[in-house]
Parts: structure tokens; C-alpha cells; sequence
């Protein structure tokens, strides 16, 4: 079954992870739930997506004029963990009403309790199944043209 | 030329003797059912790259293993990736090696990790070869015109 999409209608999902198979499963899971899916194999390249890199001009369209509904973060990641780039669109003015979703292999309550105080809107549990990934794509994505 | 009936019926055998024997787990399950017509290839080309970024692994956890001194932060970093790929793809038995071995990482237990090492490589080389004969019953099938029957 093929629909056609509209480019406003299809959420954008920016997805980071610097696992190269977890990478590949989680934009299949993505595109399968009908989104357009970009992804970052770590924290600085997904803020440098974003527009929010340390001198990087800030600007409503994130860097490439492609708006992002959506941003789904592995936690442990080299170099910057999943919570220290939550904190960083958080801080931002652009970004901070940008839903996160948190990913994680382990299931450590204070972590959870940490990501979710910090304003990221859901912590799931990897491996990530399918209908997991449906049922955020309709809770949580909201379509809005500028 | 065989019959596709009796293929299928091996390929149904076999994968059912993979989840009973634990090589694999319904994440397994979860990958087929993403596989579609846009990407009829996707099983396969996540298994290889598991297959690539594993072999990557188990030289490098050698490699930090032989070190005069072992800095087991790194061990436990490569552990820590192969965890999470083989569990993304379902290879339960490598997973379970993986976090025995984590614990010896912790205890910065060399002898304990330099076995978890040579079992993880050994179920690695096991599951390894379990999908390369499913994959190619898979293809013996499409090739006798017969199409992949589906695990519930």
C-alpha cells in the first residue's frame, strides 16, 4: 500500500544513535510508521542538524530549512550522552517544544526519572518493537506548518 | 527440482529450531516484520551488517585484552556495542555472553573476560552460520518460485 504524502503532512524525525545497526532498525521503524527520517550518528552532528552548535546562527528553520517534529535519542553515546543533548535543545529557544524521546538498552529508574524530569517526552526501552514506534507516531507527532 | 512444499517445511523447521534453541528471539520476529516490497532486502542487509560491525568487535575486545595493561572501560565500551547490536537482531545467546561478560569488566576480572570473550566469538560463529543456512533456504525457495512462509 503506497500513499502519497504531502512534504507538511510527513513528520520529521531526526533520529540519533551511534549504534550502526540500532541507526538502520530505528529509521526502518520510523519510515514504516510514515515519517521522513534523518539521522545522526551522535550528539555534536545532530546539534550541528539542529542549528545548535556553538556558533551556528540561530535560526527558526534548524539549519537546513527542514523543520524536525520529532527527535529520538539513543542515552549512552560517546562523547555526549542522550541527556546532555535533551539539555541542550531544551536550553533552546527554537527547539525546546521539540518532543524527545529518550532510547535506552538498560533500565535504570533513576535515568529514566532524570531524562523525563528534564523534559524529554517518553523513555523507551530498547530493542524498540514496531508497535511501540506506531503508537508514538500517533501520540506524539504533531504536523504544524509555520 | 525440489519441491517448494518440502522447502518450505524446512525453512518452517529450521526457524522454529532456532527460537526453541534460543539462537533467536522474537526481535528476530520484529525485523521480519519489517521487511517489505519497498525493501524486500532489509533482514539480510541488517544481519550483514551485524556480521560486519560484530567481527569489528571481536578484534578489537582482542586486541584491548592483549594490552599490557587492560583498560576494561574500553572492553566494557566494546561489550556495550555488541550487547545492543546482537539484541537489536535477536541473537539472544550472544546477548546473554555479553552480560556475564560486563560484570567481568566491572570486576576488571581478566581471566573471566578473556572466557566471555571466546564464548561470545564462539555463539557469534554459531549464529552466524544458523542465518547463513536460513538465508539460503530463504533463497532456494523464491528461486524454486515458492514464497517465504511467515513465523507467527
Amino acid at each position: 500500500m503506497s500513499i502519497e504524502y504531502h512534504e507538511e503532512d510527513v513528520p520529521h524525525v531526526l533520529a540519533v544513535d551511534d549504534n550502526l545497526i540500532d541507526r538502520k532498525l530505528v529509521e526502518k521503524l520510523l519510515k514504516t510508521s510514515s515519517c521522513r527520517v534523518t539521522t545522526a550518528e551522535n550528539g555534536l552532528r545532530a546539534l550541528e542538524y539542529l542549528g545548535l552548535k556553538e556558533n551556528q546562527q540561530q535560526n527558526h528553520f534548524n539549519g537546513k530549512g527542514t523543520k524536525v517534529n520529532m527527535i529520538i535519542t539513543d542515552y549512552c553515546m560517546p562523547g555526549m550522552t542522550g541527556y546532555e543533548l535533551l539539555q541542550k535543545i531544551k536550553e533552546s529557544s527554537v527547539l525546546k517544544d521539540v518532543p524527545v524521546v529518550i532510547m535506552s538498552s538498560e533500565n535504570i529508574p533513576n535515568r529514566i526519572n532524570e531524562c523525563l524530569e528534564k523534559g524529554a517526552e517518553r523513555f523507551m526501552l530498547k530493542p524498540l518493537k514496531l508497535s511501540d514506534v506506531l503508537k508514538l507516531r500517533h501520540q506524539l507527532i504533531k504536523c504544524s506548518t509555520l | 527440482m525440489a519441491a517448494v512444499s518440502q522447502l518450505q517445511r524446512q525453512f518452517i523447521e529450521y526457524t522454529t529450531s532456532l527460537y526453541n534453541e534460543g539462537y533467536l528471539d522474537d526481535q528476530f520476529t520484529q525485523l521480519q516484520k519489517l521487511q517489505d516490497e519497498s525493501n524486500p532486502e532489509f533482514v539480510v542487509e541488517v544481519v550483514s551488517l551485524f556480521f560486519e560491525d560484530s567481527e569489528k568487535l571481536l578484534n578489537n575486545l582482542a586486541t584491548a585484552l592483549q594490552q599490557k595493561i587492560v583498560d576494561y572501560k574500553q572492553v566494557d565500551s566494546h561489550v556495550h556495542q555488541f550487547k545492543g547490536s546482537s539484541s537489536s537482531i535477536g541473537a539472544q545467546r550472544v546477548t546473554n555472553v555479553c552480560v556475564h561478560f560486563r560484570n567481568y569488566c566491572e570486576e576488571k576480572n581478566l581471566d573471566g573476560c578473556l572466557r566471555c570473550l571466546q564464548q561470545v566469538k564462539h555463539e557469534y560463529i554459531l549464529v552466524r552460520n544458523k542465518l547463513e543456512t536460513l538465508f539460503r533456504l530463504e533463497q532456494q525457495i523464491v528461486q524454486a518460485g515458492g514464497s517465504i512462509p511467515m513465523m507467527e
